[in-house]
C-alpha cells in the first residue's frame, strides 16, 4: 500500500489519469444516483433494483451492436422502452407498496431485482457482454495519460441529460407536480395534483434515466445479468451522501465516488475498490451523525 | 359387445405373448446409469450445457461401440441429470437425491470447482465414486478424498507455463531472471487463487520479481486502476485470472489504455470470446487451455482430437469451436467405461479401485490419476492469439507455432 502511495508521489501524472477516469465514470454514476434520489425523495421507495435497470439499459446497447447498429443509437429506444417498462412496473407492483412501510418496498424491489436478473440470464445467457463504441483512445504526456474518446463522449451525454432533467423539473407542469409531491404529497393532492400519476411518472422516469446510464456503461465497462448490485450500491451511497432534492450534491457525490473508487483501487488494490465506496458511506454517516448531535445539543 | 371385448383382450394377450421374447432379444444389454447434478440454469449454464453435450456424445459413442462389457454381459450407459441451478448447496442436495432416491451408484461431476467442492463430501459419505471433468481447484485434491477422480489438469497449472516461457525468453535475450518483472491480477475466488499459488511457486523457482500483486473483486467490471499501475511499473509479464469477466474486462481496458506489456497471459480467453469482441487488440495474448483440437492426442473411441472436434460439430448445432469443457466431459465417460471393464464388476469398491488404477490414452490426452485423484499425465497447453487464431506455443513438445515476443497489438 505504501509502495503505491509512493508511486503516486513519484509519478504525479498517475493522479491525473485516476482523476480523469474517476470523473468520467462518476458522471454516469450521477445519472443512476439522481434517478434513485427522485424515487426515494418523491415516493419514499428505496429502489433496490436500480442497478438492474442500468444493466437492462446496457443490454439494449449490446443488442444494437450485435445487429450492426451503433450502440449509442440504442439510447433513445432504451429510454422510451424502459420508461414504459417503469410505468408498467409501477402499476403492477410499486403502486401496491408505495404507501406501506419501508421494508415492504425494500422487499418488493429486492424481489424484482432477482426476477430481472434471472430474466436477463434466461434471455441473454450468463456471459459477460460489451458494446463496442468503435472510438479511439487519445494519449497525452507521452502516453502516460490516456483518455478513451467514449468516456469523454459519455461524459458530455451525461451533462446534456442532466441539464435536460433540470430544465424539465423546473419548467414543465409535470416537473413542478413532482416537486410539489416530494414536498408534501397530501397538500399536493389537496391542490388537485394526481399524485398516483406523479408517482408512476417519477418511477418511469427513473427507469429511463437508468437505461441511459446503462447504455453508456456497456460501452465503457462490461455488463452481465448479475452485475446490477454494484450499481445499486453506488446509487444508494450517492443518495445517502447527497440527500434527495439536491442535484448539485448528487453530481458532486457521484464524482467523489468515481474518483475515490479509482484511487482506492490503485492504492488498496482492485479488490477493495468497491469497499472504498462503502467505507466512504460509513464516514459520511458518522460525520452527519456528529453534526446532527451537535445541532441537537444546541437546540436543547 | 362383451364378446368383442373378450376377443380384443385375447388378441392383445396373444400379440404380447409373441412379442415379449422378441423384445427381450432386441435389448440384450443391461443399463448402467450414471448420475450428474449439473448446471442447466444460472451463471454456469453455458458451460454446464457444454459439459452435458460432452457426456452425451461419449455415452452415445460407447453404446454404439457395443457398450460396456462386464463378465460376458453387455451394458449400455445412460445418464440421469438434475439441474443444480449453478448453486453448490443444490448440487449437494441433488447428489443425495440421486444416491438415496434414485439409487445411482456411479457419478459424473457437476460444472465448476465450487459445485464440485460441494459434491465431494456427499460422495465420500456414501462411498460412491465420481469421475469429474469440470472442477480444477487444487483444494479438491488435498483433502484425502478417495472417491473423487478428475481428468483435467488442476488449476495451479493454468498459468504456470507462462512463467517458464518468460524465463526462457529472458535468458535468450541475455537478461537475468531477477530483472524480469511480473504483474499479477487475480480474482479472489478459489479457482484464481489456485492459479496464483501455482504461478507463485514457479516465480520462486525461476527467480523472477513480482511488482504488482492485485486481487480482483468477484463482480469485476473495471480494472483501470490496476492497469494504471501496470503502465507505471512496466512489467515484462502481466498475468490475469478472473473467469470470463476478468478476460473480457482486461481485453477491453488493455486495448483502451494502450498497455504495451510485451507478454500478457490470461485465463478464459475463449469463454470470454475476446477475439470476437476485440479483434486485433488482443493479438499476442497467451491463453492456457486444457485441450485443443490441434493437439496430436489420439485414443480408441473418438480417434484423434481433430476427429472428435469434427464429430462434435456434426452432432451439435451452433458450435464454431468445440469448448474444452465438452471434450473433457467426454473423457470422463470414457474413464468410466474402462473402469467398469477393468473392475469386471459393478461393485462400487471394485470399480473405485479400477478407476484409481486407470492408465489410458484418449483424444483428450493421457489419463492417469495421482493418489489424490487428479490427472497427472496431461499437461496444460499455452496458446497464443496470432492473427485471430489460437496457436499452441508451449510446452515445446506439443507446440505448433513459435511464441511471438514482444506481442504486437493490431
Amino acid at each position: 500500500m505504501l509502495d503505491n502511495l509512493n508511486l503516486l508521489a513519484l509519478a504525479p501524472l498517475l493522479n491525473i489519469q485516476l482523476l480523469l477516469d474517476g470523473i468520467f465514470i462518476g458522471a454516469i454514476f450521477a445519472l443512476a444516483g439522481y434517478g434513485l434520489a427522485l424515487v426515494w425523495g418523491v415516493m419514499n421507495v428505496k429502489n433496490l433494483c436500480q442497478g438492474e435497470y442500468v444493466i437492462m439499459g446496457g443490454y439494449f446497447a449490446w443488442y444494437a451492436g450485435t445487429i450492426g447498429i451503433h450502440p449509442i443509437l440504442a439510447m433513445p429506444v432504451a429510454v422510451v422502452v424502459m420508461f414504459g417498462f417503469g410505468w408498467v412496473i409501477y402499476r403492477v407492483i410499486i403502486s401496491r407498496v408505495v404507501d406501506k412501510d419501508m421494508f415492504t418496498s425494500l422487499l418488493a424491489t429486492f424481489g424484482l431485482a432477482i426476477v430481472i436478473q434471472q430474466g436477463l440470464n434466461l434471455a441473454f445467457g450468463p456471459e459477460v457482454q460489451i458494446a463496442q463504441s468503435g472510438l479511439e483512445t487519445r494519449s497525452f504526456f507521452d502516453g502516460a495519460v490516456t483518455v478513451s474518446e467514449i468516456r469523454f463522449v459519455s461524459f458530455v451525454i451525461c451533462c446534456v441529460l442532466a441539464s435536460l432533467i433540470v430544465l424539465f423539473m423546473k419548467n414543465s407542469r409535470m416537473g413542478q407536480a413532482i416537486r410539489a409531491t416530494a414536498q408534501d404529497a397530501r397538500a399536493a393532492r389537496v391542490m388537485g395534483i394526481d399524485t398516483d400519476r406523479v408517482y408512476a411518472f417519477t418511477y418511469a422516469l427513473n427507469c429511463a434515466i437508468c437505461a441511459a446510464a446503462g447504455v453508456l456503461i456497456s460501452m465503457i465497462w462490461v455488463i452481465q445479468p448479475f452485475y446490477g448490485l454494484t450499481h445499486s450500491i453506488r446509487s444508494f451511497v450517492i443518495v445517502t451522501a447527497a440527500g434527495f432534492g439536491n442535484l448539485p450534491g448528487v453530481i458532486l457525490a457521484a464524482f467523489g465516488i468515481g474518483v475515490a473508487e479509482q484511487f482506492g483501487g490503485f492504492i488498496l488494490g482492485a479488490e477493495l475498490q468497491q469497499a472504498t465506496v462503502v467505507g466512504i458511506l460509513l464516514l459520511v454517516l458518522i460525520w452527519r451523525q456528529a453534526l446532527m448531535s451537535r445541532r441537537r445539543q444546541a437546540l436543547a | 359387445m362383451v364378446i368383442s371385448n373378450r376377443f380384443v383382450l385375447a388378441a392383445v394377450a396373444a400379440v404380447a405373448a409373441i412379442a415379449a421374447p422378441s423384445i427381450a432379444f432386441a435389448a440384450p444389454c443391461g443399463t448402467i446409469t450414471l448420475g450428474s447434478a449439473i448446471s442447466f440454469t444460472g451463471k454456469y449454464s453455458t458451460n454446464g450445457i457444454h459439459a452435458k453435450n460432452g457426456y452425451d456424445i461419449a455415452v452415445k459413442r460407447v453404446n454404439e461401440m457395443g457398450g460396456v462389457k462386464i463378465g460376458g454381459k453387455c451394458y449400455n450407459l445412460a445418464v440421469k441429470y438434475y439441474d443444480d441451478e449453478s448453486t453448490p448447496a443444490r448440487t449437494a442436495q441433488l447428489l443425495e437425491r440421486l444416491i438415496k432416491q434414485d439409487g445411482i451408484k456411479y457419478m459424473l461431476g457437476p460444472y465448476s470447482s465450487a459445485t464440485t467442492k460441494a459434491a465431494a463430501p456427499v460422495i465420500e459419505k456414501y462411498k460412491i465414486p465420481m469421475v469429474e471433468a469440470e472442477g480444477a481447484s487444487r483444494s479438491l485434491f488435498n483433502k484425502g478424498y478417495k472417491y473423487l477422480f478428475c481428468v483435467i489438469s488442476t488449476s495451479e497449472q493454468y498459468l504456470a507455463s507462462s512463467i517458464a516461457l518468460a524465463a526462457e525468453i529472458a535468458k535468450k535475450m541475455g537478461k537475468k531472471p531477477g530483472d524480469v518483472k511480473v504483474a499479477m491480477a487475480f480474482e479472489n475466488d478459489p479457482f484464481s487463487l489456485d492459479v496464483r499459488a501455482g504461478v507463485i511457486d514457479d516465480i520462486k523457482k525461476h527467480g523472477l520479481k513480482i511488482v504488482i500483486d492485485d486481487k480482483l473483486p468477484r463482480d469485476l467490471s473495471d480494472m483501470s486502476a490496476t492497469l494504471t499501475k501496470v503502465r507505471a511499473l512496466k512489467p515484462d509479464l502481466l498475468l490475469i485470472s478472473g473467469h470470463s469477466k476478468g478476460a473480457a474486462t482486461a481485453g477491453r481496458q488493455i486495448a483502451e489504455m494502450k498497455i504495451d506489456t510485451p507478454m500478457i497471459a490470461l485465463t478464459h480467453c475463449e469463454a470470454a470470446k475476446i477475439v470476437k469482441k476485440y479483434g486485433g487488440a488482443v493479438n499476442g495474448f497467451l491463453c492456457p487451455t486444457q485441450w485443443a483440437e490441434t493437439l496430436s492426442y489420439k485414443g480408441k473411441y473418438f480417434g484423434t482430437a481433430a476427429e472428435y472436434d469434427k464429430l462434435f460439430k456434426a452432432t451439435y448445432d451452433g458450435y464454431k469451436n468445440v469448448p474444452y469443457q465438452a471434450a473433457q466431459a467426454s473423457a470422463a465417460v470414457l474413464v468410466w467405461k474402462e473402469g467398469f471393464e477393468a473392475a469386471g464388476s459393478l461393485d462400487t469398491e471394485k470399480v473405485r479401485d479400477a478407476l484409481a488404477a486407470t492408465k489410458m490414452q484418449t483424444f483428450y490426452g493421457n489419463i492417469k490419476f495421482s493418489k489424490a485423484g487428479n490427472n497427472i499425465a496431461k499437461p496444460m497447453v499455452l496458446r497464443q492469439i496470432q492473427d485471430g487464431k489460437f496457436n499452441v506455443v508451449a510446452p515445446a513438445k506439443w507446440a505448433s507455432h513459435k511464441v511471438v515476443y514482444p506481442r504486437m497489438a493490431k
